[in-house]
């Protein structure tokens, strides 16, 4: 099937506009852009339609181009590997990322740099695509840090901003500390199973049965799932996102929400029959989504920058998906992962389209009543707000209900999982329909003396509103590929991707009872909608309210403002320690003190005693002519003693 | 005869005196002259050797000092007379431009 044209087309996009981008015009840089990753995505609809008329016992179908590495028995290939997974992954990779190139035509026609920012974009979509596409762990590990290093090169892309660079770093070296827990999983892998390869890794993997206490395979899950928090901004390692929105809008909605960071649950989904073997790691993986989910909600109900509020909503929506992974419900948390690519990329467009016709203005205090002035972009993202809080019939309900109820039902699921997930929808819903009512409804409030955009304010151009359309239309029916049996619907979602965790003890529903599931349902409606009330009453009827109740909250509204301190807190532990013993002992001790200091006594100790020796060299010809002298009578003496002894 | 003590009591003496008035006179043209005291000191010594000892290198040895000691007084002086041209003294200790 050629699929290794999958990713190389957007490679050859990135050459050809990093290399030479500079000598194209415009329209040259745009065509290249947007042919490469359109081709690309064309190919993986031609892929999808061979992978229907494949035999089930074809599939995985894996197809090998060289051989990369070999050392006795351990080898690894540049091979990719196809199944249900990574063919949901690259359609939605190439498919959003197709439209979202698109977008970005639009939305970065002013800026400079226009050949450079699409060829990161292209070479990220090259990364990301060898991620979801490799054969073993090890190509898996070159698209998972390829995609880092777009990532960092387009956070940082107005590099000439301070905090856009240091953001960059930021997000750099935090994933550093989730690679290092995925290199070493991958040591313990070779060192288990001798191999890294998908084909063999897993097999090997279900012959070792479930462990009963943690061992190996525990050990394995959870160097992965460090890995994996590091790149789906999970607690602890979640730092990064948020200041991840220094970079464009379109990469916010591309990297930071659609796809790169559903890696970590592409790569927890994919390592399915590792994890459904280890239950005490499934457990931490459910607990860090779980809080995940709760903490990222609550924070984004405080942030003010629109930017941020979808950050930390996608911090959020990561938390449900490793929620569902740690319950056993892979499917559920790729479902969500689609649908959330979907949705989430439209609520950044959407948000990007509000900025742009702001002329950059962030800040949500700041908006106001744009729904007449920006009608297109109003529309697409109030589908977008209904999806993701969860209103019935559009894609979130569909995914995020899933995820409930097997959070609910699932051997490894609780009624405290379900519990904390329900409260979570009520504040999405909330934190969501705050961000509509501010940025759309109400007047229009002006920074103080500020009016200078009051008449500017634009519709975006068509070439940003048909992806805004298109997405919006997938936000709105996405969901219908996956309706549960209680509701009527056949899962079709679940089933297709069934054979693939089909080792992975994927959840045939246990507990079949449909009753209970549309209670369940009913309840996450009623949080929607009670969020939404909340939003309503104290955004759009009483707008004095929340100064009110910010104000009687005091601290706690203050920690949940400022993030609960933990930047501040990692910059005390960490960050500063770091700095400070670098300072002090790397530096100021080690450097200075030892390296500098013996080079410098070395010279100071040749200089002293030169300067003794530089004495004797006087210039007085008597003075030397005495020191003749003397020497002569020294060994007039010396001859002297010897002779008379 | 004279007992070769004599003589060489005579060359340290000589010998002393030369590196007495090198070393504490300050004219260039006093120094040559203790220069070639010293020298003719050890003239006398070996030429007191040589009739002791009945050799007669000593006696060569002292016709080559002469000829080096006469073409060194030849370049001395020459350079003396060149230095006194330029710096107008004869204190070598005056004649220190390349000194720091």
């Amino acid at each position: 099937m050629n699929l290794w044209l999958i990713p190389l087309l957007p490679l050859a996009g990135a050459l050809l506009n990093g290399l030479f981008g500079r000598r194209f015009s415009r329209a040259g840089v745009t065509a290249v852009a947007l042919g490469f990753p359109g081709a690309a995505f064309a190919w993986s609809l031609w892929v999808a339609a061979q992978f229907a008329r494949l035999p089930a016992a074809a599939i995985p179908y894996s197809e090998t181009l060289a051989a990369w590495m070999q050392a006795g028995a351990f080898r690894v290939n540049f091979a990719f590997y196809l199944d249900q997974l990574s063919l949901v992954m690259i359609l939605v990779v190439t498919g959003v990322g197709f439209l979202i190139h698109v977008y970005s035509v639009g939305y970065m026609a002013h800026e400079g740099g226009y050949y450079r920012f699409f060829s990161y974009l292209n070479l990220f979509l090259f990364f990301m695509l060898t991620l979801v596409l490799a054969d073993n762990y090890l190509l898996m590990f070159v698209g998972w840090e390829g995609v880092g290093l777009a990532s960092y090169l387009l956070i940082g892309f107005w590099f000439q901003k301070d905090s856009a660079s240091a953001a960059g770093k930021k997000a750099f070296i935090v994933n550093r500390i989730g690679d290092f827990g995925f290199l070493l999983g991958m040591f313990l892998m070779v060192k288990t199973f001798g191999s890294l390869s998908f084909g063999e890794v897993f097999p090997a993997a279900a012959n070792l049965g479930v462990e009963g206490s943690a061992g190996v395979l525990t050990a394995i899950a959870l160097l992965l799932l460090l890995g994996a928090c590091g790149k789906s901004a999970q607690i602890p390692l979640h730092v990064w996102l948020p200041d991840a929105m220094e970079g464009p809008t379109p990469v916010s909605a591309l990297i930071h929400a659609a796809t790169m960071v559903t890696a970590g649950v592409y790569m927890v989904a994919r390592s399915s029959p590792i994890y459904s073997r280890a239950p005490e790691a499934l457990m931490v993986v459910a607990i860090v989504g779980c809080l995940t989910a709760l903490f990222a909600a609550t924070i984004g109900m405080a942030q003010n920058d629109i930017k941020r509020v979808l950050a930390y909503s996608t911090i959020s929506q990561l938390g449900y998906m490793f929620l569902a992974c740690g319950v056993a419900a892979y499917s559920a948390a790729i479902f969500h992962l689609m649908t959330h690519a979907f949705f989430k990329a439209l609520l950044f467009l959407g948000a990007g389209s509000v900025i742009h016709a702001l002329s950059g203005e962030q800040d949500m205090r700041h908006m106001g009543g744009l729904r007449r002035k920006v009608p297109w972009t109003f529309a697409t993202m109030t589908v977008a707000t209904l999806a993701i809080a969860g209103t019935p019939l559009f894609s979130g309900f569909f995914s995020k209900d899933e995820i409930l109820w097997k959070a609910y039902s699932s051997p490894q699921g609780s009624p405290v999982f379900w519990a904390v997930a329900l409260f979570t929808t009520l504040l999405t819903s909330f934190y969501m329909f705050r961000l509509w009512f501010m940025t759309f409804f109400g007047e229009r409030r002006t920074p103080a003396g500020d009016h200078t955009h009051e008449d500017h304010v634009h519709e975006s151009p068509p070439v940003m509103l048909v992806p805004l359309v298109i997405l919006a239309v997938l936000s709105a029916v996405g969901g219908y590929v996956g309706v549960p049996h209680a509701l009527g619907g056949h899962n079709s979602f679940a089933q297709f991707l069934a054979p693939v965790f089909a080792t992975g003890e994927e959840v045939a529903v246990h507990v079949a009872d449909a009753g209970l599931e549309r209670l369940l349902t009913f309840l996450s409606v009623l949080a929607a909608v009670l969020g939404f009330a909340f939003a309503w009453v104290l955004y759009c009827k009483r707008p004095e309210l929340p100064e009110r109740i910010t104000a009687a909250l005091g601290g706690l509204y203050y920690a949940v403002a400022n993030k609960y301190f933990v930047d501040e807190g990692y910059q005390a532990v960490f960050v500063r320690p770091v700095v400070e013993g670098s300072t002090e002992i790397l530096w100021r001790g080690i450097d200075v003190g030892l390296i500098d200091d013996s080079v410098n006594q070395a010279a100071a100790g040749a200089r002293g005693i030169s300067g003794a020796v530089r004495k004797m060299q006087s210039g007085n010809l008597r003075s030397y002519a005495g020191w003749v002298a003397a020497g002569a009578a020294a060994v007039l003496a010396y001859m002297f003693w010897v002779g008379t002894r | 005869m004279v007992p070769i003590s004599y003589y060489l009591v005579l060359s340290a003496i000589l010998f002393g005196m030369g590196v007495l008035g090198f070393l504490v006179k300050r004219n260039v043209i006093t120094l040559f002259m203790s220069i070639e005291l010293m020298l003719n000191a050890v003239n006398l010594a070996f030429v007191a050797f040589a009739t002791q000892w009945n050799a007669l290198s000593g006696h060569v040895f002292v016709f080559f000092v002469m000829v080096v000691a006469a073409a060194e007084a030849a370049v001395g002086l020459a350079i003396i007379i060149a230095v006194y041209r330029t710096r107008q003294t004869l204190n070598p200790d005056r004649v220190d431009l390349l000194k720091l």
